[in-house]
């Protein structure tokens, strides 16, 4: 095997005995991303010198036996995490020279670990997408079928992982932006519980939903790359002081006994027979494994998206009033006073999906409908995090679809956002109920597309679903298959 | 229609977005059909219910209110599109 389609358990192996040195592994990714960047367009930015600097640091680390497991693995960051002294840009056009004077918490921790950073992945313009198809730096393209998108707005972050141009990617996932992408390029994605991890640093979407997490080749991995960047942080105030476990012991084989709820509301009609085909073979798989089958209902399932695409657009009409062309990012040259330097500033340099929901939010929050439409969304929340919790009572973990249909063509959507939010039906109430949930490969669809099973844990239960979609991942040869590219 | 090319105009004032003719109508159109779904929180009873701003319980964080050290002049201003001497300089705010 190519020492770039290693996972990084077995790559650390590969360094750990001297077989590979991490400046190998790194050149074999840069000229690995070399050949199929133009196919996939999975990076925004490439930081080749510095990982090679990175890469022999860490073989002296390697040398003098102080390796962590995660030592000399080449990886690679979403645009959305702030990298001191590597631009920045968010997916967006504001944003397009700016360089932060500082490093997200998530970046520190995987840095001190000896990690080597390959470049900044393309996403959605700050998030805001299902498609990657907003991003002000072109289309990333879906490895299993170029025509396809790879789902978003982690989009890069899971297309770099299905074309081997980096072995692990951090992602973030605010209404499902790790998952889904995760489950259209045949990768494991992971979600952790609201203030699991740190988001300090990570460009605020929608504060109180966005969570960062890996996306992987494996599970083993996803549990890897968690521990190193879960823990509180004092510089985000929502992280919690709940101990992080070693995720890769909970990877035990063994799901005897496991009680799995099966939501009704996400079994409907009109989901994608070959999705439907996946679940049901994954539900037998899970029942050979000794697994038990509850029969749940969410209720409020069919409100999450409304629901959703108020708190979101309000949290993030609120966080984005910041880019003001005075401190940093894109000034509109040609602006006569302030409030026109500001406007022309934020016009010029939005692209049309995040005015759109700047504009959405702001409606939401705006003077004689705050109540009709924000408040009366946070109260249906309440109602959605009701539903996970009694679910919760009686089973361990929730598997349903990641998403309703594979990933769709490029440009299918464009022109509908109401169909595009749609789209995130599944992954969304996890979000709103703050809880854990990861995509795990479960089978192609007859064109050839991954399927992504969803498996959703209680909140802190990442252990319950890293030892869920493990066992899956032993029984099943799906996560094997590669993207011919 | 829930919402005019007028509600657009004075939502886009408030967001500090200039929005062209053809972007405005666009917005006014596919705004009133994400508002219309949305439209469906209101089948259900929330009269009693709390709202969540939050997902996790959480009391408030404090810390030390001691001095750390901070990032400095140079490098606060060094994403600055104008400056002059440790400022931001901006365009005239009193007209």
């Amino acid at each position: 095997m190519d020492i770039f389609e290693l996972t990084i358990h077995q790559l650390h192996n590969e360094l750990k005995t001297g077989a590979v040195s991490s400046l190998e592994a790194t050149k074999a990714m840069l000229a690995r991303i070399e050949s199929v960047e133009p196919h996939v367009g999975s990076f925004i930015t490439l930081t080749p010198e510095s990982a090679l600097a990175e890469a022999e640091a860490a073989d002296r680390r390697i040398a003098s036996g102080e390796a962590h497991v995660l030592t000399g693995i080449p990886l690679a960051l979403k645009d959305i995490f702030l990298t001191e002294g590597i631009r920045t840009t968010c997916g967006s056009r504001i944003l397009h020279n700016f360089v932060p004077p500082y490093s997200a918490t998530s970046w520190e921790r995987l840095r001190d670990c000896g990690c080597v950073l390959l470049g900044k992945l393309n996403q959605d313009e700050f998030a805001m997408g299902s498609s990657n198809e907003s991003s002000a730096f072109g289309v990333t393209r879906n490895p299993w079928d170029t025509t396809r998108i790879p789902g978003g707005s982690s989009g890069g972050s899971a297309a770099a992982i299905a074309a081997r141009q980096a072995t692990a990617t951090l992602g973030t996932d605010t209404g499902g932006s790790i998952r889904q992408p995760a489950s259209h390029c045949g990768c494991v994605g992971l979600k952790p519980t609201y203030g699991r991890v740190s988001r300090y640093g990570v460009i605020a979407y929608a504060s109180s939903l966005d969570q960062v997490g890996p996306i992987t080749r494996d599970v083993t991995d996803c549990a890897i790359m968690l521990g190193a960047v879960a823990g509180y942080d004092p510089r985000d105030s929502t992280s919690v002081r709940t101990p992080v476990p070693d995720y890769t012991a909970a990877l035990t084989g063994d799901v005897k006994g496991l009680k799995i709820g099966l939501p009704k509301e996400y079994f409907i009609t009109g989901l994608d027979r070959d999705v439907q085909e996946s679940m049901a073979r994954a539900i037998e798989t899970y029942g050979r494994l000794g697994a038990e089958f509850v029969e749940i209902s969410l209720p409020h399932t069919d409100y999450a998206v409304a629901t959703y695409y108020l708190i979101a657009t309000a949290e993030a009409s609120s966080n984005l009033a910041r880019y003001d062309g005075v401190r940093f990012g894109h000034r509109s040259p040609q602006a006569e006073g302030l409030i026109d330097m500001m406007t022309k500033s934020r016009s010029e340099g939005f692209g049309a999906e995040v005015k759109r929901r700047i504009m959405l939010g702001t409606y939401a929050l705006s003077s004689g409908y705050y109540d009709a439409y924000y408040v009366k969304a946070q109260k249906v929340r309440t109602l959605i995090m009701g539903d996970f919790t009694r679910a919760f009572e009686n089973v361990d973990v929730i598997l349903t679809p990641v998403a309703p249909t594979p990933a769709f063509k490029i440009g299918e959507k464009t022109n509908d956002p109401l169909q595009m939010y749609l789209s995130d039906i599944f992954t969304i109430p996890v979000n709103l109920a703050g809880t854990c949930a990861m995509s795990v490969p479960a089978g192609f669809s007859a064109l050839g597309l991954p399927i992504g099973l969803q498996l959703i844990g209680r909140p802190f239960g990442e252990e319950t679903i890293l030892r869920a979609g493990h066992a899956f991942e032993q029984a099943t040869e799906w996560h094997t298959r590669k993207a011919e590219i | 229609m829930k919402i005019t090319v007028a509600d657009v105009e004075y939502v886009a004032r408030l967001a500090r977005l200039a929005l062209s003719k053809a972007e405005t109508e666009l917005f006014a159109g596919q705004m009133d059909a994400i508002l219309g779904y949305v439209d469906k929180l209101n089948e259900l009873d929330t009269a009693d219910v709390r709202p969540t701003s939050h997902a996790v319980p959480m009391e408030n964080a404090f810390r030390e209110d001691a001095v750390n050290p901070s990032i400095g002049v140079e490098k606060a201003l060094a994403n600055a599109p104008d400056r002059v001497d440790s400022f931001y300089r901006v365009p005239k705010v009193i007209e």
